[in-house]
């Protein structure tokens, strides 16, 4: 397996970002990026591009690179070999423009903190010397207002963040993400803890903020990637690309290889969330 | 009352006073450093670096007595041992991956060993009164002078400024360090600012509780206030209000009853959490009974 092996690239596939969808520099490369957690390879020769205010999701079976591909593109991976590159410079200096919602929050669940106050973080971190300090200001309580607005958590604003059901809380993470006034939204399995209902309302929002940014969206759910994707990358140790449209079964047999049970599983759960709606 | 009112007035009892005086002044520390040691789950740091004080002091101890360094406060030796050990129990969680917990109570154990060995070989000069050691173990109002009062009102000032500038910062770091560095925090850094903030903090009570019995201080009047408070800054409050008042009624009621002062704050916090601990699982019961709504 060497570094100069060509990837594999099924017919159905093409070799990331041929489209051309989107004209100018890209917003993320990947160069032939090799990762690793001790010897065991996690992702092998990847390349990609994103380029701005595309809509990319990003698919795989458990443990096929999904959130070491997300790691790296935050920066707080270094690739092994190749680089990394956002918005034309190293992933861990590009962090600031990129708003993410994490999958899990380790928090105390007796952390007192509103939802209001969760959303504010993200205004932490930005230029002069009151944001330097980390106090925020008028317009940042405005910003995380709109965000919340946006996700349609403003109602909750005022509740305790550790009261909030499993999709709320989501959802305040992604206002959090929002506040950052990010280029990119990155956005960690944001279907897991989500009702169908939830699902198709997220699903719109994600739309409109995607005309004012890139979005890239982790997902398990196969039923929402393929309504929602303009572009899938399927990652499962090597990255492969399909383009937008229905996926078929035989595509996704292709992408997760014969590990076909972990699609049916998937789809199983996704219409029985629905049923218990 | 009237029999306590005489005591705090009396002036051939200063250490009273002074006692209560600096149980006021810390209160604040320990409310707003306490809430971010309880929701950042760190209750055995802060355990460790109280310990660690025994070293330190028995250093100071050993060079004022033996060595003649007759200006070092046994306290600058508290506070130089208690920053030295959360430095250490830093760099411990940022590289000891796992086992964090076992190589914290390396730094734990070693602090008091050294402190009891410094302690044992110090020689007071005639006319200064004999080293106990229980009395840095479990405090004693009776060894509290004005120099103390002096420092503590000091170092307590230096925390709430750094912890109130700093105030969302450390939060998000508390919250969501992942998320903070990605921000631009840098959450190592905020983190060991945090560390040798409750570092300081510590030591402001360890002349009345003792460094044994300073960590009931530190989380249970936050621990209390937290299963109350909606946001972190209403949780520091009540903390340090708390704190004022199990201070104060530990004191008086140990002059009262002529105990020793620290276990009995000490005493008196922890009957407060298990009252309220009670009170709480009471009042769920009740309401699932009648199939209310259960709060937290």
């Amino acid at each position: 397996m060497s570094e100069s092996s060509p990837s594999h690239t099924p017919d159905s596939f093409s070799v990331p970002n041929a489209s051309g969808a989107s004209e100018g520099r890209p917003l993320v490369e990947f160069d032939r990026v090799w990762f690793g957690y001790g010897e065991r390879p996690v992702l092998e020769d990847v390349c990609l591009r994103i380029m701005p205010r595309q809509l990319v999701c990003v698919i795989g079976p458990n443990g096929g690179g999904k959130t070491t591909l997300i790691r790296l593109l935050l920066g707080l991976l270094q690739p092994q070999r190749g680089q990394v590159r956002v918005m034309g410079g190293p992933a861990r200096a590009a962090s600031r423009a990129i708003g993410y919602m994490p999958q899990h929050v380790r928090f105390d669940p007796l952390f007192p903190i509103s939802a209001m106050e969760v959303a504010l973080m993200g205004r932490l971190g930005r230029r002069g010397w009151r944001s330097r300090l980390g106090w925020y200001s008028r317009d940042d309580r405005k910003k995380a207002r709109d965000a919340l607005a946006a996700v349609g958590m403003i109602d909750q604003s005022d509740e305790p963040f550790a009261s909030l059901s499993g999709g709320q809380r989501q959802r305040v993470l992604i206002a959090r993400a929002l506040c950052c006034e990010p280029e990119l939204l990155v956005l960690d399995e944001p279907t897991a803890n989500v009702d169908s209902m939830m699902e198709s309302q997220l699903f719109a929002t994600l739309r409109a903020l995607n005309d004012r940014m890139a979005v890239v969206v982790v997902s398990h759910d196969l039923g929402f990637v393929s309504n929602l994707a303009e572009r899938v990358i399927c990652v499962n140790r090597r990255v492969v690309e399909h383009h937008s449209g229905p996926l078929d079964d035989e595509a996704v047999q292709a992408m997760y290889g014969s590990s076909m049970r972990v699609v049916d599983h998937c789809r199983a759960v996704s219409h029985e969330g629905c049923r218990h709606e | 009352m009237s029999e306590l009112i005489e005591a705090l007035t009396d002036p051939a009892f200063p250490f009273l006073r002074n006692a209560l005086f600096i149980g006021l002044l810390a209160s604040a520390a320990f409310g707003v450093l306490g809430t971010f040691v309880v929701a950042r789950r760190i209750t055995y740091m802060a355990d460790a670096m109280a310990h660690c004080v025994l070293g330190g002091i028995g250093a100071a101890v050993l060079l004022r007595y033996n060595y003649g360094c007759s200006w070092l406060h046994p306290l600058w030796g508290a506070w130089v041992a208690a920053l030295t050990a959360a430095l250490c129990i830093g760099l411990i969680s940022f590289f000891a991956q796992e086992r964090e917990d076992t190589v914290i109570s390396l730094v734990w154990v070693g602090g008091v060993a050294l402190g009891l060995l410094f302690l044992e070989r110090a020689h007071p000069p005639p006319g200064e009164p004999a080293i106990e050691p229980l009395s840095y173990l479990f405090g004693d109002i009776l060894l509290i002078t004005r120099d103390d009062l002096r420092l503590v009102a000091i170092l307590d000032l230096v925390v709430l400024v750094a912890a109130a500038v700093f105030y969302n910062k450390l939060a998000a770091v508390c919250f969501d360090e992942e998320f903070a560095a990605l921000r631009g925090i840098p959450s190592k850094v905020y983190f060991l600012l945090l560390l040798c903030l409750t570092a300081l903090t510590i030591v402001l009570l360890v002349r009345v509780v003792g460094i044994l019995l300073v960590v009931a201080l530190t989380t249970l009047p936050a621990a209390l206030a937290g299963r109350v408070a909606r946001h972190l800054w209403q949780m520091m409050l009540l903390a340090a209000v708390l704190c004022a008042a199990l201070v104060t009624g530990g004191v008086l009621a140990s002059y009262h009853f002529e105990t020793r002062a620290g276990p009995t704050v000490v005493l008196l916090a922890v009957a407060a959490y298990g009252a309220a601990a009670a009170v709480g699982a009471a009042y769920r019961r009740l309401r699932l009974r009648r199939g209310g709504p259960v709060a937290r």
